[in-house]
């Protein structure tokens, strides 16, 4: 079993709504508990607006992707930028760090992305953009 | 917008009901209605009722920790109430216990306020 989707967004801070949106729907097929469809649904929500407000600095002439799919095992979401890249991309996966203290910003983004899935991949270019893959194991878990 | 907020001042307490889905594009605009009533009103208690509240990620985190940092210079308290399972875990992961109070309903938070 194997399906797919590629979606491409303004880098909008309204789009993310619907990016989670589009993101929870296209797993419908799955048959997923409303406990595990949250979880998918607030990573692609942290992913999406690291994107736009971090990566594109909402520049709205900006793009972020969201791409998704699945097999018989794994869900695969990759959320990407060609924004600002993040410089320390280890200091950037700590909890309670953000680069815009001022902005109420939680510095959680990357530590609930982590918690919420198996796995989570950063690959980050000053000046080039930031690609997020997360994989996250639906089936033979008890969800 | 893909919340709707009812906002109710009694005393110097801020009810702040929330019914939809709490992310960046909402806190950046409900951060600005909302501290400008702390601070016109002299607000020391803010109670956000989740009950009607479906989604919230670390935006929403962010935004409580704004405005706990605006009322704590008037020894105020953040009391949270009717959370669901999904956002009691999000609140769990982020260490907000340490800040806020936590009450079943809306009732039992005013109550809190009161003792507090």
């Amino acid at each position: 079993m194997y399906n797919e989707i590629k979606s491409t967004f303004s880098a909008k801070i309204e789009n993310v709504m619907l990016a989670r949106t589009i993101g929870i729907a296209f797993l419908v097929e799955l048959d997923l508990t409303l406990n595990f469809v949250n979880e998918v649904k607030t990573v692609i929500s942290e992913a999406i607006t690291n994107a736009i407000v971090h990566g594109c600095l909402s520049n709205e002439n900006k793009v972020v992707q969201l791409n998704m799919s699945y097999d018989d095992v794994n869900i695969y979401i990759e959320v990407i930028d060609k924004g600002v890249g993040i410089a320390d991309i280890e200091k950037a996966r700590e909890p309670l760090f953000s680069t815009k203290v001022d902005e109420e910003r939680a510095g959680l983004g990357f530590t609930i992305m982590e918690v919420f899935t198996d796995k989570l991949e950063v690959r980050s270019r000053v000046g080039d953009g930031t690609k997020v893959i997360m994989v996250k194991k639906y089936h033979g878990e008890n969800n | 917008m893909a919340i709707h907020i009812q906002m109710a001042i009694r005393k110097n307490r801020l009810f702040v009901r929330l019914n939809g889905e709490l992310d960046q594009a909402v806190t950046e605009k409900l951060k600005v209605r909302i501290s400008e009533l702390i601070d016109k009103y002299e607000i020391r208690y803010v109670i956000f009722n989740f009950e009607n509240l479906h989604f919230m990620d670390s935006s929403g985190i962010g935004f409580i920790i704004g405005r706990y940092s605006q009322i704590k210079k008037r020894h105020g308290r953040i009391v949270i109430c009717s959370m669901n399972q999904l956002i009691e875990r999000i609140f769990n992961l982020s260490g907000l216990k340490k800040i806020c109070l936590v009450a079943k309903t809306e009732d039992e938070a005013e109550k809190m306020v009161e003792v507090a």
